[in-house]
């Protein structure tokens, strides 16, 4: 038998034990969140906001930081569609194929993509005393927009610079301008925009670092801009340090709501970029 | 159409090209707002740690370990130690873990494994920082300060360096797995089916071929993982200890740099001197981050060009 | 016209068939009827340079393009024949570093002069791809897309070039019954003459194609030699094609191409059976391709 044989066995068994390893900590992590939060979950974790001494291990629910999560996500996935999408656009139909400008302008995109949201939310909330504002909803709101606008352009562009040729050679053959050729564009990166938006809604709604200086937390659901907003994964942070064990039970609940909530949405990114697939030329 | 409703359509025409223009001009606007966030995050930073450094020497500042911020003491040593052995750690085990797996994902695989590996991936990628954080206390902590520290120490409470690299290299995996995947897939098969016709093993072609031709592709994939690695908060702050020491052992208590500004930042603002010090462990992450993600971009981009 | 049995969904698509009005066109009512022999589109290429990241690929190209007939572009490949193609149409410019001298003059409009409004020139003109290249929606919005473009947005004129453009090209009968799914599902030489009339609806003088039948089966490029046969007595055909027997076949006119410069254009008579140039006589006779 030859070294090169052996050689292989061994490392055919050493990357698929690798690969099991994975598996395995995809295992644990659920099955830990899953075992520790399930029996404190209960239908009032979900519906109500926190009653008087609910951080003693009184009753309440996290209703707050439910709703204060899903105002922050839903607004900047908005604003930073809003922004992103005329960028992906301007990248790859109004700029020239190679152009040098839009080059820098990936780089500078994959070196927001990469700075960590600690330095965003420290970023942002200088900016906020500069501008003298207390921790707010607003706040909570420009700092994941900015957080997420990279994931979006990149994630979009992706998509969008396998766009073929002959498609926008095609539409301006027809006399279109390129504003008019983005109704064909759109349509061919459709799957692209869904899956960029779940994306980054599964990044919004799980970054905790970012949201901790500039949305503050607050036992009530915020009923303007200016006022502070609960978030999830703030929930999950402040009651694990709590010393009492019903309240760390919540924590646990708070951190099983967090990864339905992502895991529901990368299920639900499998299934729209399928749907949206429909138009798409291969 | 008559001729008045073909002048109409000539007068559109008109339009049409304006609202390209405009379309344009305003597109163009967003690209260079979104551009400009970068060079107003550097700026910002650097103004706001501008009066420490005016203080201190930056000597100072980096190579002391004296951190008293009352007193004036601003030593930031024990904060880049505790951020450095951190990252350390968790590249040192995740590097192999996620070669491996890569190139069983590459190169032996049937499409059913990747059909079912990926989604775990996703899954890993998509988890919130802070579930991470709950999984290491529930399961990394007991399990250091009950089976394994025994063996090696007295005593340790379990959230330790340690702690911390195993949680941290748990999520930098699936990123460092999909840039090697990529990288190893832009290899073309070509170079392997040559490798394999003159003889060759699958592992021996994955060796002598594989990662001679990716090497500078894996340096660069590993700096990009080290900048994401050294930024994460939330879920290494759970577990790391947060203590202000230099680390002496793996099971030491330790306090990375973002731990340190999300513990403290919004708090102490009184003392406008320890603002400054905080903004500029910031600017180190930022700095740290820019110079990696920049270098490894480049070669990344460099080898897909020559690749490609 | 004798209509066919009409199931209620295509007597929607028949309720206001006007074909005079389709005959006329929607987008060149300053013209008179492209039936009148009289009126004539023209198109004269002018000592084109072309220079692509340095290389110099056209090396001035003048020529003349005949109205009403099949001009094939032939030569040996990477000779120049694409990009003369596209230089017609000025699809260069989505590229970087491109330099561009000498002029394109289409109806008496300089292509290539500053500030020219390109986008109702390149509407002239109906382009077709090497790969049949459908625009990602359903097949009924592929060939009202450049309609709606040039402001044609009535629904039932709209239907009505839909259904015209599909027949002249022979697809209706196959897709009549499934306009609204998308135009991916079809098979690619059903593809192709959706591209041919989706271009054919902007009502072009011209049809530039670029080779268009070499991803196709022969019995679907059969078809489109056989339309462009047809559409030869309305449109100027320019056609790059790398098969000689096809230039054969159909060609009125041959520009032979070799390394960036025109060796000899003229009839297809003139230069299949008369070659002037040594090199044509080569490239003919097969010496190289």
């Amino acid at each position: 038998m030859k070294i090169k044989f052996v050689e292989e066995k061994v490392m055919k068994g050493i990357m698929l034990l690798t690969t099991l390893l994975v598996f395995l900590f995809v295992g644990s992590i659920l099955y830990t969140i899953i075992k520790n939060g399930l029996p404190a979950l209960n239908w009032e974790m979900l519906t109500s906001l926190p009653g008087g001494g609910f951080y003693i291990g009184k009753e309440g629910g996290l209703l707050n930081a439910i709703v204060g999560s899903l105002y922050i996500v839903g607004a900047s996935t908005v604003l930073g569609l809003v922004v992103s999408i005329p960028v992906v656009f301007y990248l790859n139909v109004y700029l020239k194929r190679n152009s040098k400008r839009a080059s820098w302008a990936r780089l500078a995109y994959d070196v927001l993509f990469g700075i960590p949201s600690i330095v965003y939310g420290a970023f942002a909330f200088t900016i906020m005393i500069y501008f003298g504002l207390k921790t707010s909803l607003a706040g909570g709101i420009i700092v994941i927009t900015l957080l997420i606008i990279p994931i979006f352009i990149r994630s979009m562009d992706e998509i969008a610079r396998e766009l073929p040729q002959d498609m926008l050679h095609a539409s301006y053959s027809l006399g279109a301008t390129r504003f008019e050729t983005i109704k064909v564009v759109i349509r061919q990166i459709a799957p692209g925009i869904a899956t960029a938006t779940l994306l980054s809604i599964g990044r919004a709604i799980g970054d905790a670092a970012a949201v901790m200086f500039t949305a503050g937390y607050t036992d009530s659901i915020p009923t303007s801009l200016s006022q502070p907003a609960a978030t999830l994964p703030l929930a999950v942070f402040f009651q694990l340090s709590s010393p009492i064990p019903e309240v760390q039970e919540r924590a646990y609940a708070a951190a099983l709501i967090l990864t339905g909530i992502v895991l529901v949405l990368s299920l639900l990114g499998r299934i729209i970029t399928n749907r949206f697939s429909k138009n798409k030329i291969q | 159409m008559t001729r008045g409703e073909y002048k109409i359509a000539q007068k559109t025409s008109v339009f049409r090209l304006l609202k390209d223009k405009m379309a344009g001009s305003v597109m163009f606007t967003f690209t260079m707002l979104s551009v400009l966030l970068l060079i107003l995050i550097g700026a910002g930073l650097v103004i706001k740690s501008l009066p420490i450094l005016e203080e201190k020497s930056l000597w100072e500042l980096l190579f002391t370990s004296k951190w008293k911020p009352m007193r004036g003491d601003f030593g930031f040593l024990p904060f880049i130690m505790g951020t450095l052995w951190v990252t350390v750690i968790a590249i040192v085990w995740t590097l192999p873990v996620s070669l491996f797996t890569a190139i069983f994902l590459t190169e032996n695989s049937r499409s059913w494994v990747k059909k079912v590996v990926f989604p775990a991936l996703d899954i890993l990628a998509g988890l919130p920082s802070v579930v991470y954080g709950v999984w290491g206390i529930l399961v990394v902590v007991p399990w250091i300060s009950d089976s394994l520290a025994p063996h090696f120490v007295e005593y340790s409470t379990g959230y330790s360096t340690l702690t911390a690299g195993i949680v941290l290299g748990i999520m930098i995996l699936p990123l460092m797995i999909s840039l090697f995947v990529e990288l190893f897939s832009s290899v073309p098969q070509d170079l392997r089916e040559a490798s394999l016709s003159l003889g060759a093993t699958r592992w021996q072609t994955t060796k002598y071929v594989l990662l001679k031709k990716t090497f500078p592709g894996m340096v660069a994939s590993v700096t990009l993982a080290i900048s994401r690695a050294m930024g994460e908060t939330i879920a290494v702050l759970m577990v790391c200890g947060n203590i202000v020491q230099m680390p002496g052992s793996l099971f030491d208590g330790c306090y990375p740099l973002p731990a340190l500004l999300a513990n403290n930042y919004g708090e102490m603002l009184s003392l406008p001197l320890y603002e400054s010090a905080l903004m500029l462990s910031a600017l180190i992450l930022f700095v740290v981050v820019f110079v990696f993600n920049i270098v490894s971009r480049l070669i990344l981009r460099k080898i897909e060009r020559t690749l490609v | 016209m004798k209509l066919p049995f009409l199931s209620k969904k295509i007597k929607w698509y028949m309720a206001d068939w006007n074909e005079t009005e389709l005959k006329k066109g929607f987008f060149r009512p300053d013209q008179k009827f492209r039936t009148d022999n009289a009126m004539r589109s023209n198109m004269v290429v002018d000592h084109l340079n072309v220079t692509i990241q340095g290389n110099h690929i056209l090396k001035d190209v003048s020529v003349e393009i005949p109205d009403r007939k099949i001009t094939c572009i032939i030569g040996p490949s990477g000779c120049g024949k694409s990009t003369l193609l596209k230089s017609l149409n000025r699809l260069l410019d989505a590229n970087e570093d491109v330099k561009i001298t000498g002029q394109v003059i289409v109806d008496g409009e300089e292509l290539y002069a500053p500030g020219v409004e390109i986008t109702h020139i390149r509407r002239k003109m109906g382009l077709l791809s090497q790969r049949p290249c459908p625009l990602p929606m359903s097949i009924y919005d592929n060939i009202a897309y450049g309609c709606r473009i040039h402001g044609l947005r009535n629904r039932k004129k709209l239907n009505m070039v839909v259904r015209y453009y599909l027949q002249a090209v022979g697809l209706w009968e196959e897709v009549k019954d499934r306009l609204h799914s998308p135009a991916a599902r079809m098979s690619i030489g059903q593809q192709q003459r959706l591209c041919l009339a989706r271009g054919l609806a902007v009502e072009p003088q011209f049809i530039l194609a670029d080779e268009a039948t070499s991803a196709l089966d022969p019995i679907s490029s059969k078809t489109i030699e056989d339309l462009f046969l047809k559409l030869r007595e309305e449109y100027a055909i320019v056609l790059v094609t790398h098969t000689l027997r096809q230039a054969l076949r159909i060609a009125d006119y041959v520009i032979f191409m070799y390394m960036g410069e025109i060796v000899e254009a003229g009839t297809a008579e003139q230069i299949f059976k008369h070659p002037q140039k040594e090199l044509t006589q080569k490239y003919l006779s097969g010496v190289f391709s």
